[in-house]
């Protein structure tokens, strides 16, 4: 028996199953005894079948429940998320059109891109492009700008500029020229190009922009933390390791709460700065990008370190000492020898910290301001304040295809690091 | 044994007090007399007793926990399912489409995961309550556990199972009697994930509950939007109590048998 | 044991007769693009220890994983007692295996261990722990029963896995590397325990090793394997002694090897007798073999180094060449001399230190001769 005869011999039972199921039901006799007959006459068929088939079958069956599990509550809803995009608001249940019930090729021919026109997706899908392209010209040619300009592969300082500038100078050429044509070969498209409102292009940046920012600021800040962990003799390690861990536990929630306490008005830190005479009036931190870019590189502070402590920690001690054996100081050893080496920590960090930053919706919400616009804000609020289902579905799509460039490269960076 | 450094310990100290103070100030103020939560005003435990009389955060809490652990069991079953297959399956149709599945939610902004199910909730025709919440944690917290228990299964020695095959097992008294118990405690720390996880959740619970189906994180969100309430900062200490407790005891227990081993094995050579 | 004994030689390999346990029958197993088993043909016999002797990736593993159950055959067919076992799951196979890991379960004392295999054997419940019992009594294991992996030293884990694999009492025993993950000393011992437990079960062992003194020591015979194919099997002595290539010759043991070409048969010669002319100036050596290569083909004279006695002053032999010492080796027992007996070509002579350093006359720069006999070395075409 081969696992082919096996797999559409499951099938066959699987489809048998399904549309006695959906007779019964349609019919209206579903009963518990047709489900029990149903469920014995399967167990029958399993104990009935000869030993490797059945074995072959065991293995479908393991492979198809969680598969069959994450298609129905994974790939199906995003596919929907998709549809509703392409729809209109309406006034009614639910609040869009067109919907099946007007017949499939109705909905069809009902569907449009009208809502990625208004939130500006053009301009996101354009920029999408040229970050694309900015890419693939740091990998094509910034090394050929490197090798021409030096003949050889010693790295310097000055060409390692110029080949980043000139493929910064291409890509920009690029996105424009994008830009341009997509406006100029499509007039149709001219207004998908132009921003209609601009709330939506600025969130995106906006959040773009915090998450660069904060997840620079986590990795300042969580560096020095995981390499005195990694540097800390080995029976504190444990201990130390844990009180990082610990926080990543506790509801994210509360932490986030926690810094209202603080940075409100009449918070802790106020209080305290005036009592010890260092302010004369409270700063306002609260509902500001500030206060935004503290809770961020609190909650996600363990994701950046735990990485980055797994690199160092593996690195061994010697190498250190064979850097300064060799006549480095203590500085450059760590620049040469220690920084090279945690780079796979490092990298892996930032993706961990940037990917979940650029959807968050909680600290924005809690401790940023009518200012503070981050993407995953703007959703929430269209969906439950607007309940405008097609716009928000829109942003969500847009925001995937933005999160898609960070998500390919940690897994390649992780890839890399297994190997 | 490494240098004792200045720059290491003015790091750490500074590091741990940093992921460490707002907590501490915030279990501190919860003992705070006054309904002023900035102003100490005295030593007291009234709202730890407040909030026991709060209905709604009673009722909330009952329904997190229902919630956690239905969608933390049903995570682990699937997801160790899961983590089995991708590492020990082999070629199947469909296989690159199933591993993308299992590690997108993990980098899914929440917002998204949220929306999608609350969608899809809605064109099912499923009414949103407890069941839904279950059906959308179980589903993202799945792949928070297979990653687990995956990497257990990775530095699995593959020839125990080969062993049990050997000596007359078929392959799912293989699983049971051999794989399952070795890799039991990621099993467990996967299980406590999803269960955290769950716990924890405000953004797709918001998507997926229904009126009758508030949980915790939902109710202190709203609470919260309005500022800080000496309630809340109680519920959080017992929430914070909780968690350390749990987590010590776990790294405690882990200890332990890790020195009972190696003073095991010391004595094997030994003997 | 399979030493031959003053009645009866056990060597059902060279009885006509003789129904083998094990046939593979032109099997290949191939990985992708990678050919681990190209086309290979074999029996082995009831109550052999049979060993498969190869450096890592020539398919030894691949070829016991096959008995085992854990890879299939991508062509050819294996046959246990004439049965096709293709189709059998590892589970329902006659056939245990000793892993290179041991692969003893961590949760598991030493008793459940061993115990594991019969819980899942028609075995009535009652005899088990007869049967354990005896397990831990062959292994000397009866004080660790209780213990768990882990608690025990590495010796005394092989043990326990070699008992639980012998528990169910199979037709067949694969082990893969049994001695590898133990030191030198330890893994003397254990390998006459080995060949001692062999004689007491009766059981046929196949084994997978890298290391040619261990295949020697424990097997009846030994089959050298290189790329996926059979480069020779026969009995230990036959390998040694008559390897059929350079390969096998190379592989097992130290041995020197002198490329050259025959030379056309002198008047009143033996038919067996083979001429290789090695270097235009220098005498031709004087060999012997069965099937002698034709004259001017291309061969290679194989002579092991404890074969070739070094001298001061020129000995009467068949061979004998004058050469300097380049380098000695001393090994204790045994001293090993690198002579150059022709520019590029260097010869190594070994000889028993039966005197104490300060006695002997042999030193570096010394000009020295080697001698052999025409039945020291062979032939090799291959």
């Amino acid at each position: 028996m081969t696992a082919r005869t096996a797999s559409s011999f499951f099938v066959t039972i699987i489809l048998a199953v399904l549309v006695t199921v959906a007779y019964g039901w349609i019919a209206g006799i579903l009963t518990w005894w047709v489900v029990l007959l149903i469920a014995a006459s399967l167990v029958a068929a399993l104990y009935l079948l000869p030993h490797r088939l059945r074995r072959e079958m065991g293995r479908q069956t393991l492979i198809a429940t969680p598969y069959f599990w994450l298609f129905l509550l994974f790939l199906v809803p995003f596919g929907i998320v998709l549809k509703i995009s392409l729809s209109d608001i309406a006034l009614a249940i639910p609040p869009y059109t067109p919907t099946l019930k007007d017949g499939f090729w109705t909905m069809l021919a009902g569907l449009d891109l009208e809502n990625y026109a208004f939130i500006g997706a053009g301009a996101v899908f354009a920029a999408f492009v040229g970050l694309v392209a900015l890419i693939g010209m740091f990998r094509v040619v910034y090394p050929r700008a490197r090798r021409a300009m030096m003949g050889d592969a010693r790295s310097g300082l000055f060409d390692s500029a110029a080949g980043a500038l000139t493929a910064l100078a291409v890509a920009v050429v690029n996105v424009a020229l994008l830009v341009a044509v997509l406006s100029f070969l499509f007039p149709a498209l001219a207004g998908f190009v132009d921003i209609p409102d601009f709330l939506y292009f600025a969130a995106y940046l906006s959040s773009l922009k915090i998450a660069v920012i904060s997840t620079f600021l986590t990795l300042l800040i969580g560096y020095p933390i995981a390499y005195a962990m990694a540097r800390s003799a080995e029976h504190w390690r444990p201990t130390l390791l844990m009180l990082v861990i610990l926080p990543f536990w506790t509801s994210f929630l509360i932490r986030v709460y926690a810094w209202i306490g603080i940075l409100s008005k009449e918070g802790y830190l106020n209080q305290m700065l005036m009592s010890a005479g260092i302010i004369g009036e409270p700063l306002t931190i609260l509902n500001t990008n500030i206060a935004v870019y503290i809770g961020i590189v609190y909650t996600y502070l363990p994701f950046m370190v735990l990485p980055i402590y797994a690199a160092l920690e593996k690195m061994d001690d010697s190498l250190i000492e064979a850097a300064e054996d060799l006549g480095c100081s203590a500085l450059s050893a760590f620049w040469l020898v220690t920084a090279p080496l945690s780079k796979p920590g490092i990298i892996a960090g930032c993706f961990l910290v940037f990917i979940p930053v650029l959807g968050e919706f909680v600290i924005p919400s809690l401790l940023g301001g009518s200012n503070t616009v981050m993407i995953g804000k703007v959703l929430w609020e269209e969906f439950f304040n607007n309940r405008d289902w097609p716009v928000a579905s829109a942003v969500a799509v847009i925001l995937l295809l933005i999160l898609i460039i960070p998500i390919v490269l940690f897994q390649r960076n992780q890839q890399e690091a297994d190997q | 044994m490494r240098k004792f450094s200045w720059f290491n310990a003015t790091a750490l100290t500074f590091g741990f007090a940093f992921l460490y103070l707002p907590m501490l100030i915030l279990i501190i103020y919860s003992f705070n007399e006054s309904r002023l939560v900035t102003v100490w005003a005295g030593f007291s435990t009234k709202w730890y007793g407040e909030l026991l009389q709060n209905e709604q955060f009673l009722d909330a809490a009952w329904v997190t926990i229902k919630v956690a652990f239905w969608s933390s069991t049903c995570a682990t079953i699937l997801g160790t399912m899961a983590a089995y297959i991708m590492v020990r399956s082999g070629p199947f149709r469909g296989r690159g489409l199933f591993s993308g599945m299992i590690y997108a939610p993990l980098v899914m902004p929440e917002v998204i995961t949220g929306l999608s199910l609350l969608l899809f909730f809605i064109a099912i025709g499923l009414d949103r309550g407890v069941v839904t919440i279950v059906l959308a944690h179980t589903t993202f917290a799945m792949c928070f556990v297979s990653v687990v228990v995956t990497s257990r299964l990775v530095s699995f020695d593959r020839s125990l199972e080969e062993a049990a095959l050997d000596l007359g097992c078929t392959p799912f008294d293989a699983f049971r009697s051999v794989t399952l118990p070795i890799i039991m405690p990621a099993v467990v720390s996967g299980w406590l994930l999803a269960f955290t996880l769950s716990l924890d959740d405000l953004v797709i619970a918001s998507f997926t509950s229904g009126p009758s189906s508030t949980t915790l994180p939902i109710r202190i969100f709203s609470a919260v939007r309005l500022g800080v309430t000496p309630e809340i900062n109680a519920l959080s200490t017992i929430m914070i109590a909780l968690v350390t407790i749990g987590v010590i005891t776990a790294s405690l227990i882990s200890r332990a048998t890790s020195i009972k081993a190696r003073a095991d094995e010391r004595a094997a050579e030994q003997s | 044991m399979a030493q031959p004994r003053p009645d009866t030689v056990f060597a059902p390999w060279d009885e006509p007769d003789a129904k083998p346990l094990i046939q593979f029958k032109n099997v290949t197993k191939r990985f992708g693009d990678f050919t681990a088993i190209d086309d290979l043909t074999l029996d082995i016999y009831a109550q052999e220890f049979f060993a498969l002797l190869g450096p890592s990736g020539c398919g030894k593993t691949t070829l016991m994983r096959m008995l085992g159950g854990f890879e299939t055959p991508t062509e050819g067919t294996i046959l246990l007692d004439g049965v096709d076992i293709g189709p059998i799951p590892p589970n329902e196979r006659p056939v245990n295996m000793m892993f290179q890991s041991y692969a003893l379960f961590p949760h598991l004392t030493v008793w459940d261990n061993i115990a594991f295999g019969l819980k899942r054997s028609d075995m009535p419940k009652d005899q088990i722990g007869d049967r354990v019992e005896k397990m831990l009594k062959l292994t000397q294991l009866g004080k660790f029963a209780k213990r768990k992996p882990h608690q025990i030293s590495g010796g005394q884990r092989q043990r326990v896995a070699l008992a639980r694999s012998l528990a169910k009492a199979p037709k067949l025993l694969l082990l893969d590397e049994p001695l590898g993950a133990l030191d030198k000393k330890l893994r003397n011992e254990t390998q006459f325990e080995l060949m001692d437990i062999q004689e007491t079960t009766g059981t046929t062992f196949v084994i997978v090793t890298h290391d040619q003194e261990e295949a020697m020591t424990v097997a009846s015979r030994v089959a050298v394997m290189t790329e996926g194919k059979l480069a020779q099997v026969a009995t230990p002595d036959q390998i040694y002694e008559a390897p059929n290539s350079t390969y096998v010759a190379d592989f097992i043991g130290d041995v020197n090897l002198i490329e050259g070409t025959v030379e056309v048969q002198a008047k009143g010669a033996k038919p067996t007798d083979v001429s290789i002319k090695w270097s235009p100036t220098e005498t031709p050596i004087d060999a012997t073999s069965d099937t002698p290569p034709p004259a001017a083909s291309t061969v290679t004279f194989a002579i092991r180094p404890e074969k070739v006695a070094i001298s001061n002053e020129r000995p009467e032999a068949a061979n004998v060449m004058e050469g300097k010492i380049l380098d000695i080796a001393y090994l204790g027992n045994i001293s090993t001399y690198h002579v150059e007996v022709a520019p590029g070509l260097i010869i190594k002579a070994q000889a028993t230190n039966n005197r104490r350093i300060s006695r002997r006359n042999l030193t570096w720069e010394d000009h020295v001769y080697l001698s052999w006999t025409d039945t020291a070395g062979v032939v090799l075409t291959e």
